[in-house]
């Protein structure tokens, strides 16, 4: 039984979670039409049909709680706060930049919002959340580590080291695994063991549980218990969040190691016209309000595509700064 | 001035920056209660106590990232690695992370953090826990390498190491730990990244050396004075920021040059310093530089094998002679 929406959240917010995902989904896509054309290059990974994870899980944590990512990490940034315009811009790598078009697509940063970065080695961020956590307590802060990775990552030794270590020191770190079934190619059955990812964590005695990630509202109920935790018991724990991405690993991929049943299977589990359909029929909004902030975020988009357009590119002397400080 | 091992000079240096700011903290593995396999760490979990100096995993990859993560969240983790050989296991985080989050992030971070890691090879330990790593950590940009030979050095650039807000590789040498020097009390003693020292000063030819390749090469130097050559040893203190300037007016003064690594010659650093030299000084060097280095080979355990393998005294003084009599070799 699904519960009922305003039992968890206002209205006001329910449709804040609904914009978010649209804003998300038309940044991506327009990202890949983008793609085409030239002005984004390098790996692109594209978060589309995931939306729901980024977009429960940043509702359901506090303004000061760090965020660290993997490099399919747009979402993520934006639904923190970053402005799209920016994101845009660094994935054309324009001065006007979040990193100043030094990171691109893969490496978005802003402590500001807290999100602490994007990165693109498999595991790479997991000891670097530990590590946060810790800098967090020992300076006296309430804020906890939130920390995504792909199912691909719990067979690097980052992960079995950074759990063991978050439990050991006794840190607050949630990690959320998003389980999207593949590693570029892999399916899931043929690179792990034990499939069942939230089950590992048993040995390293985390308490961890799994959630339909195609709902932002469960998402956003299982983050908001486990942050809780986190953040009481200032222990780490765990959440296997089970979503789908309905791209290519990334915009090389056409992804026909997947069949097309499988892929029917999960676009009719869409996390966003299902949550229209839901707070449609909780009288929240209407159709056509919907269909408005549809417009609204396709005009964001295309606004940050202009900004991104017209940026100037870093000037040459740029390329020497930053490597120390 | 108080005399006191390179061991201690560290001890001393990591004790003296955590009495003056508390966000300097310190973990490894037997770091803590075991007071570190070489006993750097001597005291300090007594006198900071399991807050600040801690026992970690055998993972020396987090160990590694977990150091990042608090330099960027606000500390200044002075990280160790049992031996620089393990620091191969967290290379990912050494040079796929730690070296690079400034630069991606387009600066809005830095990260104020040490690796110190004992490392080198002459204890007979065979070839997994004899290397000399540092030309890997030299060719990286984003971080510092530091390698300190005397004590007095080592505690004045450890000290900056931990006062920097870049993470900077701070290579020990284990056979130097007992070695023993005047130290300044001074709790603002420091020592400049970047600022090479001549060691000793002379006019027939210019030693560059680091770590314990300069106390052979200050040997060498002692021993060749008998016979009136005089050799100028121009101590490195650290491999990044490199000190160019330093070793190229001396070179171009005697217009000779021997470079001497512990590490293995292929792709050494000794070749990028040659070629510095070489560069910069064509005009008035009488003989090409030489190179004195670790041999080509995974070392083997055998202390008469081992001795072929680390550049000796011997060697620098052959190489020294043959650069006066205008041919180099290597
Ligand atoms: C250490 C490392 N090994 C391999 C890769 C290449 N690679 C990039 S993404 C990826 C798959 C990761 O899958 P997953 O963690 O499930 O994340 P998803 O792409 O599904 O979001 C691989 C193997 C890498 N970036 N880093
Ligand atoms: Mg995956």
């Amino acid at each position: 039984m699904e519960v009922r929406l305003r039992a968890v959240l206002a209205d006001k917010e329910l449709i804040r979670l609904y914009r978010q995902m649209v804003l998300s989904r038309e940044f991506e896509d327009a990202c890949a039409e983008q793609y085409t054309k030239g002005n984004i290059t390098g790996f692109l990974h594209l978060y589309t049909g995931q939306e729901a994870v980024a977009v429960g899980a940043t509702a359901a944590l506090g303004r000061d709680d760090y965020i660290l990512s993997a490099y399919r990490e747009h979402a993520q940034a934006i639904v923190r706060g970053a402005e799209p315009r920016r994101v845009m811009a660094e994935l054309f790598g324009k001065a006007t930049g979040m990193c100043k078009g030094k990171g691109g697509s893969m490496h978005l940063f802003d402590p500001e919002l807290s999100f602490m970065g994007g990165y693109a080695i498999v595991g790479g961020q997991l000891p670097i959340a530990v590590g946060l956590a810790l800098s967090a307590v020992q300076r006296g802060e309430n804020r906890i580590t939130a920390c995504f990775f792909g199912d691909g990552a719990v067979n690097q030794g980052t992960f079995h080291e950074s759990l063991n270590w978050a439990r050991l020191w006794e840190l607050p770190v949630l990690f959320i695994c998003e389980n999207n079934f593949y590693g570029i190619g892999t399916e899931m059955h043929r690179s792990s063991a034990l499939a069942s990812i939230h089950k590992r964590t048993c040995g390293y005695d985390i308490p961890s549980e799994k959630v339909d990630g195609m709902d932002v509202i469960a998402v956003l109920r299982a983050i908001r218990h486990a942050a809780d935790k986190v953040r009481e018991e200032q222990r780490p724990y765990f959440v296997e969040a089970v979503t789908y991405r309905f791209r290519g690993h990334s915009m090389s991929d056409p992804a026909k190691y997947r069949s097309a049943a499988e892929h029917e299977m999960w676009k009719a589990r869409d996390p966003i016209p299902s949550f229209a359909k839901r707070l449609i029929e909780e009288v929240i909004v209407t159709e056509s309000e919907l269909a408005e902030i549809r417009k609204e975020c396709s005009e964001e988009v295309s606004e940050a595509v202009r900004f991104a357009e017209e940026s100037p590119w870093p000037e040459d002397d740029e390329v020497y700064e930053d490597v120390y400080v | 001035m108080p005399e006191m091992t390179y061991r201690d000079a560290i001890n001393l240096a990591l004790k003296e920056e955590m009495r003056r700011d508390s966000s300097v903290v310190t973990w490894g593995e037997d770091v803590a209660l075991y007071e570190g396999s070489f006993k750097v760490t001597r005291g300090l979990l007594a006198e900071f106590g399991e807050e600040r100096v801690k026992d970690t995993p055998i993972s020396e990859n987090t160990i590694i990232g977990v150091a990042i993560g608090a330099a960027m969240g606000g500390l200044r983790p002075v990280a160790e690695l049992m031996t620089v050989n393990f620091a191969l296991l967290a290379m990912d985080q050494i040079v796929n992370h730690m070296s690079k989050i400034r630069y991606m992030f387009g600066g809005q971070t830095f990260l104020p953090m040490v690796i110190r890691a004992p490392g080198g090879g002459g204890s007979q330990l065979a070839a997994q826990h004899s290397q000399s790593l540092e030309t890997f950590f030299m060719h990286c940009p984003g971080m510092y390498v530091a390698m300190p030979t005397t004590p007095a050095d080592a505690k004045g650039l450890l000290k900056t190491a931990i006062r920097d807000n870049n993470p900077v590789m701070f290579l020990e040498h284990e056979l130097l730990y007992n070695s023993k020097g005047e130290v300044p009390e001074d709790p603002e003693f420091l020592i400049p990244f970047g600022k090479a020292n001549v060691i000793r000063a002379g006019s027939d030819v210019t030693i560059v050396a680091y770590s314990r390749m300069t106390a052979l090469a200050l040997e060498a130097a002692i021993e060749l004075e008998r016979e009136s050559i005089s050799c100028e040893v121009v101590d490195l203190r650290t491999l990044t920021p490199l000190d160019t300037e330093t070793f190229i007016s001396s070179a171009r003064k005697t217009g000779r040059a021997v470079v001497v690594e512990e590490c293995w010659h292929s792709a050494g650093l000794g070749g990028d310093i040659a070629w510095r030299i070489h560069n910069a000084c064509f005009e008035t060097l009488l003989v090409p530089v030489a190179r004195v280095s670790g041999l080509d080979v995974p070392m083997p355990y055998s202390r008469k094998l081992e001795k072929l393998c680390i550049p000796q005294v011997s060697s620098i003084i052959q190489a020294v002679r043959s650069v006066l009599s205008g041919a180099s070799q290597g």
